[in-house]
């Protein structure tokens, strides 16, 4: 890494070995990306809170540890989180008016203290769809987020400053959440690297949930290699997340390299071929390509999955904040309060179905993973909307656009599996668009090697925005 | 059930039942919500499952 070079297109990977190596001081990135953000967030509005002091000063500690020999494999990269994670002095707004009664976190979440830890510096807390169910990064509270790559679109949700943040180069790194799709969507309308982990994977303690039997957290990156980096660091259980699994860490950044030639490689058919913008699958037949992958497997059950995802959402999401929608439903974003009256209304037996279904496709996807390693889905039906687009029409049938962004996330995440969305800019294309890489639960490894092959190859690339 | 159901009329019932408070301009999009969730259940409850497949959250005492 050249020092002298703007610090907004450097990769996590290449900023920790030039701290590391004392080619520059944790404390000039931390100035470059306060620089930034200052710079650029009053056109984007990725940031609700940035943590300034706290990022200076943790950045003055990882140089001193430096100089003293410390090994820190996140030395000086700073990063930020969407504003369900816990901070310790500030508020976790999960993108909401409500939560801003509440007292201060008492301390930082789980996932922050594991990369603080590895030398990483956190400088904000960012915007997000109220209480995570969203897909625009649309906010009545907050104002919108909008995209880095055309400041009239979407910055797609719900992490939505999570992406505009990365893809505007505010910061290598960012965490976000996914409970139906709210990594892939902004990393597809972004341009990024996005990593869902296997549900379970990464604990989740000290972030304000949305839906608990489906709820994730991951980073967002420009490449894969930072993905890699970070989610080795991100691993490791901590007996606060109830739904966390005690499994082996699971190396992953030093198995990159092994390359793709062992994996049996297919592109998802029947539902993930419909309802797509030609560009949408475009990109996934290019990756297929890239990657020699000719076969093609029908998913049976996606779209009962997708509904049976959408039940349990509406249901869980709704008894979440049943008091409160009860005793103060106008203090809610209307977008997220009506769904949230109606799934209060849900019966009992469709949601018990839709966690039996959900069991049923764990069976069929297992089934599935025994003849093929890596499935190839588009990660969005187009690329980024217009802001406030209302409606959208796929194969001739015009329905709501906010619940039917994630009509490819949604089966995957439902099941709990591990996808890299990675990003393709299609011959003279002005914004990107996502494909989902998906591993068996528990690879994230193997999505990992598929996305890195993939920018080695030149066929997915995530560019800073021109600001 | 889907040709059948009534968003309108499971909305005055479970708004009273529940104690929600659902004014006039909110009403005709949870409706919306309320069909929208309904059909999705729908695809998922014809769908022929076998008895001894659980629900998916397992509690671990």
């Amino acid at each position: 890494m050249n020092p002298e070079k703007d610090l907004a297109g450097q990769t996590a990977t290449d900023i920790a070995i030039a701290v590391a190596d004392r080619m520059v001081s944790a404390s000039k990135v931390v100035e470059a990306s306060l620089d930034r953000i200052e710079h650029l967030n009053s056109k984007l509005n990725a940031f609700t809170e940035v943590t300034a002091a706290r990022a200076l000063q943790r950045a003055t500690e990882v140089d001193a540890s430096i100089a003293k020999g410390e090994r820190l494999p996140l030395a000086g990269v700073p990063f930020a989180v969407k504003n369900l994670f816990d901070i310790k002095g500030l508020v976790t707004r999960a993108g909401s008016k409500i939560n801003l009664e509440n007292a201060p976190a008492c301390k930082d979440a789980a996932l922050i203290r594991k990369l603080e830890n590895a030398g990483a510096i956190l400088v904000g807390g960012l915007h997000m769809g109220e209480y995570a169910y969203d897909f625009t990064g649309e906010n009545a509270h907050d104002g919108n987020c909008v995209n880095p790559h055309d400041i009239t679109r979407m910055s797609g949700g719900s992490s939505s400053g999570s992406g505009a943040a990365v893809a505007s180069g505010m910061v290598p790194v960012t965490l976000g959440s996914d409970t139906n799709g709210s990594i892939r969507v902004p990393s597809s309308f972004c341009g990024l690297f996005g990593l869902k982990p296997t549900y379970g994977r990464l604990s989740r303690h000290g972030t304000y949930p949305f839906v608990g039997s489906l709820d994730h957290l991951g980073p967002m990156a420009r490449s894969a290699k930072d993905l890699a980096l970070v989610f080795d660091v991100l691993q490791g259980h901590d007996g606060s997340d109830p739904a966390q699994s005690d499994k082996p860490y699971l190396p992953t950044q030093n198995f990159l390299d092994q390359g793709v030639g062992d994996l049996r490689i297919a592109v998802a058919d029947g539902y993930f071929r419909q309802k797509a913008e030609p560009k949408a699958l475009m990109a996934v037949d290019q990756v297929a390509e890239a990657l020699s992958a000719s076969s093609m497997i029908e998913i049976p059950e996606a779209a009962e999955a997708r509904a049976a995802a959408f039940v349990i959402t509406a249901s869980e999401g709704a008894n979440l904040h049943f008091n409160r929608i009860r005793a103060r439903a106008q203090d809610y974003d209307p977008d997220t309060r009506d769904r949230f009256i109606a799934g209060a209304m849900v019966p009992a037996g469709w949601v018990l179905q839709a966690q039996r279904f959900r069991s049923r496709f764990r069976a069929k996807m297992r089934e599935i993973f025994e003849t093929v390693d890596v499935l190839l889905a588009p990660a969005t039906p187009f690329d980024a909307l217009p802001s406030g687009t209302r409606t959208i029409t796929l194969d001739g049938e015009t329905m709501p656009a906010r619940p039917n962004i994630g009509l490819f996330t949604q089966p995957i995440s439902f099941v709990g599996l591990p996808v890299v969305a990675v990003p393709v800019w299609l011959a003279g294309a002005d914004l990107p668009i996502g494909v989902q890489v998906i591993a068996p639960a528990w690879r994230e490894d193997i999505a990992l090697r598929v996305a890195n092959q993939l920018e080695i190859a030149g066929i997915c690339s995530s560019k800073v925005s021109k600001f | 059930m889907s040709d059948d159901f009534d968003a309108a009329g499971h909305v005055a019932h479970m708004e009273k039942a529940l104690g929600l408070k659902v004014e006039d301009d909110w009403r005709p999009v949870v409706e919306a919500h309320v069909s929208a969730i309904q059909k999705a259940a729908e695809l998922v409850l014809e769908t022929p499952m076998d008895d001894d497949v659980e629900a998916a959250p397992v509690f671990v005492p």
